[in-house]
């Protein structure tokens, strides 16, 4: 992706003040961008280190404005000096936490393999169901994107509670499916697409099933657009608010609800909260950082060809 | 239920004459039997729910459990009775069978709680009452001052959209350090925007002591305010819904110019054109596409936008920053209303197919005529 470039801006400038001109200009425009996005960043860390007058008096920087204190990470049971305790807190914040792994990886995995096998039956085989095609039922799949959650979200309410799935991880593991379903169906298809069908022949004719070829000739080839999905699916459902908001109070409650449910009757705990926000967002900041690559492989899925 | 035919003529066929009578029948057999137990079940708590008769179940959850083996019934009925055009079947079926069971159904639902006055703090249940919700729909001035807010919203993205495209525009010129710059202006869509909005509109923007309301009385704004008047509200709240969504615009179009040919751009310098006239002749019209699809794209996330305004202003002042799902979510939360909030959601989703549906076609119409 970063191999190759367009450099006619560079090309284009003959001067050499015109083309420091343009380079003070890019960087300039590039670090005040970069500052855009990490200061909201660095603010959240740094506050969960504050104490309440720090925080009041917009102190900044730690160790020149303020002495850092793992205060905020006290409260939540998580600094070195209350780690050993036990902490009603932390025993809170973990059972979130669990709740938003085993739901967004639940959804991400059951979306990937109803997805994938969806996509791939949808590019390979042509199928007509009474008078739908191929390209009805992809729309059908594909339409589900526009529908907003607020539609989805009050049947549901009424419905998870008829079948006692209210407020339970299993309801949120679908609804989440549902929701990133879509985009799974459209990252695999340009996958799928992508693989020349000449190697599921010769995995045909050498006798393996069309299942067979699937699992041991496709599936392994599929695999890079398969984990980017699933980092994009996890995105989507580890952030998720509203549903959850909707449709769970004691037990299934997910990190963005507890984190949205701090602002407690007795004013802001700025250091509790900003803790709080630290770990919600610490997890997907090491995904992002570390598998960017799938990322954007999702991302620009079958929007450049 | 479907007949196929393999895209690839040279696959072996099996034609369904092949299969043995015997194991038709088995597959019909099954198909039967499941059916005929899933409408048992359905029957047997529809009139246990309607007191009618005291055999039945406490919740309707065995009617899931009937649902997903019916749904393995199928599938089995189809390998059985059409051989290979049925493994082919299973790929799509499952994917299928649940996105019509979360889909449709609820939605039917849906439409029915919309034209009931249910509310769930009242003792007396649901009652049906036709269009009253209506009525009341396109009297309520806050659910319209709701909906104006969302065109206000999506034209939002245009502005957003001329950011990501300086952006891509960086990230693609020659630059050191490109990778570090693209991890960091990507971050932004990774992270929850709940606990990033909650942080950054309540403490960073925070009237008082916040470094954004310091820099801004630096800057002369005397009294800023971020969320108290309706116009500097919204416009906080699209702020950071833009700090949170410009990245997925910027990588889309950021492919977008990593994959159009350099011989283009060779060619216009060749022939001695500026900068300025290659990137507005060249490179915006051969953009076109991807950026389409990106603002389209985006503005399908646009019309959920619910989150951030829940978290941080709860729709005020006044309903100034309400979106039409964070409207519905209070109707719901603070009044218990699932009967009217439902009609609302109901009128949002007509709008929004309507909306959608047009939008692809000028958008399809827009692209053919460039190219």
């Amino acid at each position: 992706m970063s191999v190759q470039t367009t450099d006619y801006t560079v090309s284009e400038i003959r001067s050499p003040a015109a083309f420091i001109a343009s380079r003070v200009f890019i960087y300039g425009a590039l670090a005040f961008w970069a500052f855009v996005c990490l200061f909201p960043i660095y603010w959240t860390i740094t506050t969960s280190f504050k104490s309440a007058v720090d925080v009041t008096q917009g102190h900044l920087i730690p160790f020149v404005d303020f002495t850092p204190d793992w205060k905020g990470w006290r409260s939540l049971g998580l600094s070195p000096d209350s780690i050993s305790q036990t902490s009603t807190v932390r025993d809170e914040f973990l059972k979130r936490f669990m709740n938003s792994v085993i739901t967004s990886v639940g959804a991400s995995s059951l979306a990937i393999i109803i997805g994938s096998l969806a996509a791939y039956g949808l590019v390979r085989y042509r199928y007509k169901f009474a008078w739908f095609k191929n390209e009805d039922i992809s729309f059908f799949f594909l339409s589900q994107l526009i529908l907003p959650p607020v539609v989805l979200a009050l049947p549901f309410l009424v419905l998870y509670r008829e079948v006692a799935l209210l407020d339970t991880r299993i309801g949120l593991v679908l609804l989440y499916t549902l929701m990133v379903l879509p985009i799974v169906i459209w990252i695999m298809r340009d996958q799928f697409n992508s693989i020349p069908v000449e190697l599921e022949e010769a995995a045909l004719v050498d006798g393996l099933s069309i299942w067979g070829a699937f699992f041991r000739i496709v599936m392994p080839i599929a695999l890079p657009g398969m984990v980017a999905a699933f980092i994009l699916a996890m995105v989507l459902c580890w952030n998720e608010y509203f549903f959850a908001a909707l449709l769970t109070s004691t037990d299934a409650k997910t990190i963005p609800v507890m984190v949205a449910s701090q602002t407690g009757s007795q004013g802001i705990n700025w250091w509790s909260m900003a803790a709080l926000a630290t770990a919600a967002i610490t997890p997907l900041a090491i995904i992002g950082i570390a598998l960017e690559r799938y990322l954007i492989m999702g991302m620009t899925a079958g929007s450049v060809k | 239920m479907a007949e196929q035919t393999s895209t690839v003529n040279a696959w072996p066929a099996h034609p369904a004459d092949l299969i043995p009578a015997g194991r038709k029948r088995l597959g019909w057999g099954l198909l039967a039997i499941a059916t005929l137990g899933l409408l048992a079940i359905i029957v047997v708590q529809i009139l246990y729910k309607a007191e009618m008769s005291t055999v039945g179940f406490d919740t309707w959850r065995p009617v899931v459990y009937a649902y997903i083996l019916w749904g393995a019934a199928l599938g089995a009925w189809q390998v059985l009775t059409r051989g290979e055009d049925g493994q082919r079947a299973l790929f799509l079926l499952p994917a299928l069978l649940f996105t019509i069971a979360m889909v449709i159904f609820p939605t039917l639902f849906g439409f029915y709680i919309a034209l009931t006055d249910w509310n769930l703090s009242s003792f007396s249940g649901r009652r049906f009452n036709g269009l009253d919700n209506f009525w009341q729909m396109l009297a309520d001035p806050y659910y319209r001052n709701a909906l104006l807010n969302m065109v206000l919203y999506v034209l939002a993205v245009l502005v957003e959209y001329v950011i990501a495209f300086g952006l891509a525009l960086l990230l693609n010129a020659q630059i050191r350090a490109r990778k570090f710059f693209r991890v960091v202006f990507l971050l932004p869509l990774m992270l929850s925007p709940v606990a990033v909005s909650w942080m950054v509109g309540k403490s960073l923007m925070e009237y008082r002591f916040g470094p954004a309301a310091t820099l801004a009385r630096h800057l002369g704004w005397d009294n800023p305010a971020f969320f108290s008047d309706p116009i500097t509200a919204r416009i906080s709240i699209m702020m950071l819904d833009a700090w949170t969504f410009i990245p997925f615009m910027m990588i889309m179009l950021l492919a977008g110019l990593q994959a159009m040919s350099r011989e283009v751009l060779e060619a216009a310098r060749v022939d001695g054109a500026t900068a300025w006239q290659t990137f507005w002749q060249v490179t915006f019209p051969l953009m076109l596409p991807v950026s389409v699809t990106a603002v389209i794209l985006r503005i399908i996330f646009k019309l959920k936008l619910a989150d951030i305004i829940i978290t941080l202003t709860s729709g005020g002042p006044g309903g100034a920053t309400d979106s039409v799902s964070s409207f519905i979510y209070r109707e719901y939360r603070d009044r218990s209303n699932v009967g009217y909030g439902t009609m609302l959601a109901m009128a949002y989703l007509v709008i929004i197919v309507v909306f959608v549906t047009w939008l692809l076609k000028f958008a399809s119409r827009f692209v053919r005529n460039v190219n």
